[in-house]
C-alpha cells in the first residue's frame, strides 16, 4: 500500500468511524441514562436518510434538508419517547428488546409504504462537489471531508453540552443515580425526552450526512444498528467517550480489513469486539 | 392451570397434531411441519432465556450451523444416512456452542446479549462470505436423508406424512428430555442461577461450568431444529443465521412466556401462525407483525401464557366488586 492510498484509506475510516459516532452516541446515552436498549435506533438512521432523500427533492438543497429535518427528528423522537419508550423504563431488558424489534418492522414496513422499495441517490449540494487533489492520480471528494468536520465539531459541541452545562450536568446525574436527582427536585421525565430526542436527531442526521456517500436504501438501518451496538459494547455502556474511541476503532477495523484482508473483511468488527470484551468484559471505559 | 389439566391439554393437543397429515392437504402439513421444527427452536432458547435467565441474541447460529451441517454433509446426488447426519449436525452445533460459550459466558446483562449476537453475525459472515456453503445464495440440500438401517427402512423423509410425524416425535422427545433435564439436580441449579447466581456460587456451585453446559445444550437441540428444517425444506442460505431469525426465536419464546416449554411451544405456532395468515392478507405483512409485537409488550407482559390466568383473575375480581 502506498503512502496515498493509505492517506485515502485513514481519511475514510476516520469520516466512517465519526459517522458512527453519531448514531452510537445516541444509542450509548438512551442506554446508559434511562436504561433502554433501543434495537430501533438505526431506524432513526434510516429515518434520516429518507428523509433527507424527501425533503432535498421537495426543495432540491441537501442543507436546506438538514435544517429542516433536524426539528423534525428531534419532535419524532420526544413523541415517540412520550408514546412508547416512557412506558419501557421499568420493564426488563427483554421487553425492551421485544418492543423495539416490533419498532423495526413497522418503521420498515412504513418506509416501503410511503417511498417503496427503491435506492434512491441524494445529490452532493453544488457548492461541496468537488475533490481534493492528493497526487497526481488521487483526489478525495470534499463531501466526506466536510462530513467529518461536521462530525467533528458535533463531538465537540456534545463534550460542551455534558461537561459544562446546567443540562449536561443533570444529564451525568441522572447517569449515575436517578433518585438522587428526582429527589433533588430535577424532572428527571423530562431528562429522559430531551435525551431520548437527542439521541434520534443525532442518528437522523447521520443518516443525512450518509445518504450522499451510500444512497438511500432499504434495511440501511440493521446494518449501521448491528455496528453500533457493538461500539456501544467495545466503548462501555453509557460512556459516550467511549463510544467516540470504540467507533475510531471500528472504522479503521473495518476500512482497513476491507483492504487488507479482503475475505474475511465482514468478520472482523466482530473479532475486535470479541477480543476488546476477553481483555475488558465491560467495555474499553466504562460507565462514567 | 393445575396438573391434571395441563396433562389434558397437552394430550389433546397432541392427539390434533397426530390427525393433521389425515387432513391430506399438504400444504397444511408442510406449514405444521415448519411450526412443529421452531417448536423445537424455541424450547431449545427457552432452557437458556427462561430457565437459566441467560438471554441469547444469536441463537441461530446454531440453527443454522446444522442446518448447514446437513447440507454439506449429505453427498451431492445420493441419500445420507439420516442416523449419522442428524447427530453430525447437532453435534456441530454442540461443538460451536460449547466453544462460544467458552468466551460469551465470561459477560453478564447487556454485554452478553451483545456478545451473543457479535458471534452469531461472525457465523453468518463465515457462510455469506466465504464458498464454504455457496456464499450468500446458499446451498440445497438435494436429496432427504435416508433412514434406512442395514436393509430395513423403517419410514421415508421423502414422504410429507412420514416426514411429519418424524418432526412431531422429535418435537414430544426434546420436550419430554428437557422436562427431565429440568427435573434433574442440574436443572435446579439453571433456575436457582436465574433467580440468583451469587447464591448459587456461594452455595459452592461453580455456576460458570453449569451454564456453559445448559449454552451447549441449548445450541445442540436448536441444532436439532436447523437439521430438521434443512431436511424439511431442502435449501440452506445465511439468512438462517441472520440477528432476524435470532430475533423472531426470542419473539416466539417471549410471546409464549419465558419459562415454559409448553409456552415455547404455544409461542411458536402463535408466531408462525401470525406471520401466514398476515401474509396471506398483505404484503405489508411486518406492519401487522411489528404493531402486534408492540401492543403485547405493553398489555401482555406475561406472554401468551399468562392469559388463562389473567382472565381468571379479571373474572374473579369482577366478581368480588
Amino acid at each position: 500500500m502506498d503512502f496515498a492510498t493509505f492517506l485515502i484509506q485513514t481519511l475514510n475510516a476516520l469520516q466512517y468511524g465519526l459517522l458512527l459516532f453519531l448514531v452510537a452516541s445516541g444509542l450509548t446515552l438512551v442506554f446508559g441514562i434511562m436504561g433502554i436498549i433501543n434495537l430501533a435506533h438505526g431506524s432513526f438512521y434510516m429515518i434520516g436518510a429518507y428523509l433527507a432523500f424527501v425533503l432535498t427533492s421537495a426543495t432540491g438543497s441537501l442543507v436546506l434538508a438538514i435544517v429542516l429535518g433536524i426539528p423534525l427528528a428531534l419532535l419524532f423522537g420526544a413523541f415517540l419517547e412520550w408514546l412508547l419508550f416512557s412506558h419501557l423504563y421499568k420493564r426488563d431488558h427483554l421487553e425492551q428488546v421485544l418492543l423495539t424489534y416490533g419498532l423495526i418492522l413497522v418503521f420498515e414496513e412504513l418506509r416501503s409504504l410511503l417511498v417503496g422499495n427503491d435506492v434512491h441517490g441524494v445529490n452532493i449540494p453544488a457548492f461541496l462537489d468537488a475533490s481534493i487533489r492528493l497526487t497526481e492520480v488521487m483526489t478525495y471528494p470534499v463531501y466526506r471531508l466536510a462530513v467529518s468536520a461536521v462530525c467533528v465539531v458535533l463531538a465537540v459541541a456534545l463534550y460542551f453540552v455534558i461537561q459544562r452545562t446546567r443540562l449536561g450536568m443533570m444529564i451525568r446525574a441522572g447517569n449515575d443515580d436517578r433518585t438522587m436527582v428526582e429527589a433533588l427536585g430535577i424532572n428527571i421525565n423530562m431528562i429522559y425526552r430531551v435525551v431520548f430526542a437527542l439521541g434520534v436527531a443525532l442518528a437522523a442526521l447521520a443518516g443525512m450526512l450518509a445518504a450522499p456517500m451510500s444512497s438511500v436504501f432499504p434495511n440501511m438501518g440493521s446494518q449501521v444498528l448491528i455496528i453500533s451496538f457493538v461500539i456501544v459494547v467495545i466503548g462501555g455502556i453509557g460512556s459516550v467517550w467511549g463510544a467516540l474511541v470504540a467507533a475510531l476503532i471500528v472504522g479503521f477495523a473495518d476500512t482497513f480489513g476491507k483492504v487488507l484482508l479482503p475475505e474475511i473483511s465482514g468478520m472482523i468488527v466482530y473479532l475486535v469486539m470479541a477480543v476488546v470484551l476477553l481483555w475488558r468484559p465491560e467495555g474499553i471505559l466504562k460507565k462514567g | 392451570m393445575n396438573a391434571q389439566a395441563s396433562l389434558i391439554f397437552k394430550l389433546v393437543a397432541l392427539a390434533v397434531l397426530a390427525c393433521v397429515p389425515l387432513s391430506g392437504e399438504s400444504f397444511y402439513v408442510e406449514m405444521i411441519s415448519k411450526m412443529l421444527v421452531m417448536a423445537i427452536f424455541a424450547m431449545s432458547l427457552d432452557l437458556l432465556v427462561g430457565f437459566t435467565g441467560l438471554v441469547s441474541f444469536g441463537h441461530a447460529a446454531y440453527f443454522g450451523i446444522a442446518a448447514y451441517a446437513a447440507a454439506l454433509l449429505s453427498p451431492k446426488y445420493d441419500a445420507g444416512n439420516l442416523w449419522l447426519l442428524l447427530p453430525g449436525a447437532v453435534g456441530l452445533s454442540a461443538l460451536a456452542a460449547f466453544v462460544i460459550g467458552l468466551f460469551v459466558l465470561r459477560t453478564k446483562g447487556i454485554y452478553f446479549i451483545m456478545v451473543t449476537l457479535a458471534f452469531a453475525q461472525m457465523a453468518y459472515f463465515v457462510f455469506h462470505d466465504t464458498p464454504v456453503g455457496g456464499g450468500s445464495d446458499g446451498i440445497y440440500l438435494n436429496v432427504k436423508p435416508s433412514a434406512a438401517i442395514g436393509g430395513w427402512e423403517p419410514f421415508d423423509l421423502g414422504n410429507g406424512t412420514h416426514q411429519y410425524y418424524f418432526i412431531l416425535a422429535l418435537m414430544v422427545l426434546v420436550y419430554l428430555f428437557l422436562r427431565r433435564v429440568l427435573q434433574s439436580p442440574f436443572g435446579r441449579v439453571l433456575v436457582g442461577i436465574k433467580s440468583n447466581e451469587h447464591r448459587m456460587q456461594s452455595m459452592g456451585y461453580l455456576t460458570y461450568r453449569y451454564k456453559l453446559g445448559a449454552f451447549t445444550l441449548a445450541g445442540a437441540l436448536g441444532g436439532v431444529a436447523g437439521f430438521l428444517y434443512a431436511v424439511l425444506f431442502g435449501f440452506v442460505t445465511p439468512e438462517l443465521l441472520s440477528w432476524h431469525e435470532s430475533g423472531n426465536v426470542l419473539l416466539m419464546v417471549i410471546l409464549g412466556g419465558m419459562g415454559n416449554l409448553v409456552g415455547a411451544v404455544v409461542g411458536a405456532f402463535a408466531f408462525e401462525g401470525m406471520r401466514g395468515v398476515f401474509e396471506s392478507w398483505t404484503e405489508h405483512w411486518q406492519l401487522l407483525m411489528g404493531g402486534v409485537i408492540v401492543a403485547l409488550v405493553l398489555f401482555l407482559p406475561g406472554g401468551l401464557s399468562s392469559l388463562p390466568a389473567r382472565i381468571r383473575r379479571a373474572l374473579q375480581g369482577g366478581e368480588a366488586k
